[in-house]
């Protein structure tokens, strides 16, 4: 895992629960380029534990004397994102992993259709900048609760002009998916980032409408859900690790010493997968990576995300 | 290392030749006594000062006459460079690793300077000058993935990325072992894979593509990939088969030693930032049987190697015909000692 230094720059309110984080190198060079859509985890060394959240890159991937994400307040959340809303400063050091892009434009998309729903806004304000880039066809659907809540609406607007559709809830406002995704043209692809619902929603409408699969990308990182605490056996390492409730498997696995693999956090990519050795049955499937067989047979597991309810787990680690 | 580069050929007369360095640095690929594929991918991180992992891209003493080698090649026949045209911010992602590698790793020959968009390259080996601007292709004489191309040794092919998998959609091709750009562009990696034995069974092809498709921006990585070539030829392409295929039917007891080489592969995987495409180098090394044989312990571990070799791995890498007279001469080095694992020469 290569990971880069960098120090908080700028620190700004955008709404009453999402505050916008710009970050530059430590060293005073330029961060690597990256491309729109992409991600960074972002370390916080809190108090007896470190959060690794994953956030979406919002500047535009040509500039990169900085960085820019941007985080949501997640009231019952295990602790990251309120960490980041009270703990961060400005001139604080920090680490991030390199970018790494799991929600990527298709190059060969005649059109395209970006929809999000809340923060899901945030890898689209880096998409658009490539689409524009490469002069390519889009439009961006963006649903909130209301104008208070939703950010960046100004600088959408002046980047995005026709391009951009607003659905404000307050107002009554609603995205027709039926209507909006069977009045494309062949070769157009559709985007979604936002709460699983609308993610669902999306994925089943395109589905439904016949839309190859290949054509319809969703980004749908997990966060790594409250549960009950237990215990997980290390069979290479010879250890026991407890897991308590407000803390993913991974996060008490790298607590207790051990170094393992990972990159994105959320369930998506699959480089942490572990291999089951023993288990009485109780585990909880939360990523979006293993194909339902493989979670069935319950010889793998994803550690960043998933847990068990059982008594007894033994991982090859 | 400062190799002093070498003035020899790769066809006609086959003039190339090793020096004792070079054979001393050779990435020999076998650490076992056995050969079997597996997922042997490791990071491309930088290994020790002189070895050919010592940089991100490996400028050896015959640098100058491959890139005349790949030059006479490609004007035989263009087709060995071609590009999609989705693939240009790609190009110029790998313009931009391959500068600032080479300036960074060999100040000695290559200079970067850049200003903005407005980019000086020199490669005083090459005696190449050019000020151009980054991102406007109309400001080099060719294609920028073509025009770096030319100038490092070894093939290079970009891989887009997506449904899942990785499409070969750019290559500049020109020392392959018996593999078609023309007839690979556009394929998906489960394609192009498709006619190598026994990798489908195994999961291994699964599994690569698994890691590949999360490979990290500055995190790349490396495996060795081997073969054997008659006469130390870089373009033993299907294209050009009539120049080459021929050769393999004269080998016999007298001259195994300085005909067959042991083809070497190192290649290297990288993620390219702004268009996370990936590309792929491929970066070929030719030794000779007789000098591979000066280091006794590479003699022993290539001759038990070869001895054990499954039958439709020896028909997919074409040595059939020869393969024999391979063995035979090795044997005359191996005195059955246990060798220990690694690659290493003595």
């Amino acid at each position: 895992m290569s990971t880069l230094n960098v120090k908080v720059a700028a620190i700004e309110q955008v709404t009453p629960l999402i505050k916008h984080f710009t970050f530059v190198n430590e060293d005073g060079s330029l961060l690597p380029a990256f491309s729109g859509g992409s991600h960074v985890v972002v370390a916080m060394e809190a108090e007896g534990r470190t959060y690794r959240n994953a956030y979406s890159l919002m500047g535009s991937p040509a500039e990169t004397e900085a960085y820019h994400i941007s985080v949501r307040k997640q009231e019952n959340s295990r602790g990251g994102s309120v960490f980041m809303h009270e703990n961060v400063t400005v001139g604080m050091s920090m680490k991030i992993t390199q970018p790494v892009n799991l929600f990527a434009l298709s190059k060969l998309g005649h059109k395209h259709i970006l929809i999000a729903g809340g923060i899901g806004i945030t890898p689209f304000m880096s998409q658009i900048e490539d689409l524009k880039m490469m002069g390519a066809r889009f439009e961006l659907h963006y649903a909130f609760r209301a104008y208070q809540h939703a950010a960046f609406v100004n600088e959408l607007t002046e980047k995005c002009g026709d391009s951009l559709h607003c659905y404000a809830d307050s107002q009554g406002d609603r995205l027709d998916l039926n209507e909006l995704l069977s009045s494309q043209p062949l070769g157009t692809h559709v985007y979604v980032c936002g709460p699983a619902p609308m993610v669902v929603a999306v994925l089943e409408t395109a589905r439904t409408l016949g839309w190859p699969e290949s054509s319809i990308h969703n980004e749908e990182f997990t966060s790594p859900p409250v549960g009950l605490p237990f215990k997980v056996q290390l069979a290479k390492s010879g250890i026991e690790v407890n897991v308590p409730g407000e803390m993913s498997m991974l996060e008490a696995i790298e607590a207790a010493g051990l170094q393992p693999e990972y990159l994105c956090r959320g369930g998506v990519c699959g480089r942490c997968e572990l291999n089951v050795l023993e288990n009485d049955g109780g585990i909880e499937h939360n990523d979006h990576f293993l194909s339902e067989s493989e979670k069935a047979s319950c010889r793998k597991i994803m550690p960043c995300v998933s847990r068990t309810k059982g008594k007894h787990l033994v991982l090859d680690l | 290392m400062k190799p002093n580069f070498k003035q020899e050929s790769f066809r006609g007369d086959y003039s190339y030749k090793n020096s004792p360095v070079a054979v001393k640095r050779f990435p020999f690929p076998f650490s076992e006594d056995n050969y079997m594929y597996s997922v042997n991918i490791e990071p491309h991180t930088k290994g020790k000062p002189g070895s050919v992992y010592e940089f991100a891209f490996d400028i050896d003493e015959h640098y100058v006459s491959e890139c005349m080698d790949k030059i006479i090649t490609l004007e035989e026949d263009p087709g060995r460079y071609t590009a999609l045209p989705h693939m240009m911010g790609a190009q110029w992602d790998f313009l931009e690793l391959a500068m600032t590698s080479l300036a960074n790793d060999y100040p000695d020959y290559f200079s970067l300077k850049r200003s903005g968009s407005k980019w000086s390259w020199e490669n005083k080996p090459l005696g190449i000058v050019d000020v151009f601007t980054f991102g406007d292709k109309s400001t080099l004489p060719m294609e920028p993935f073509e025009y770096i191309g030319r100038q490092l040794q070894g093939d290079y092919v970009l891989l887009d990325q997506r449904d899942e998998t990785l499409y070969a959609d750019a290559g500049i091709v020109t020392s392959q072992a018996d593999w078609s750009l023309a007839f690979n562009a556009g394929m998906s990696w489960k394609e192009w894979h498709g006619p190598v034995p026994k990798v489908t069974e195994l999961g291994v092809l699964d599994r690569a593509l698994k890691y590949l498709l999360n490979l990290q921006l500055g995190s790349p990585v490396r495996r060795l990939n081997w073969t054997m070539t008659i006469n130390p030829r870089l373009d033993t392409s299907p294209e050009n088969y009539p120049h080459w295929g021929g050769d393999r039917t004269k080998v016999n007891a007298e001259n195994v030693a300085d005909l067959v080489n042991l083809r070497v592969e190192l290649q290297t995987l990288f993620r390219l930032p702004r268009s996370n495409a990936i590309v792929f180098g491929i970066r070929c090394y030719l030794m000779s049987l007789k000098d591979i044989a000066t280091f006794p312990r590479w003699a022993k571990r290539l001759h038990r190697v070869q001895k054990t070799l499954p039958t439709d791995l020896i028909e997919y890498k074409g040595m059939t015909i020869y393969h024999p007279f391979v063995i035979d001469w090795l044997s005359q080095f191996d005195d059955g000692e246990e060798l220990g694992f690694g690659t290493q020469p003595e």
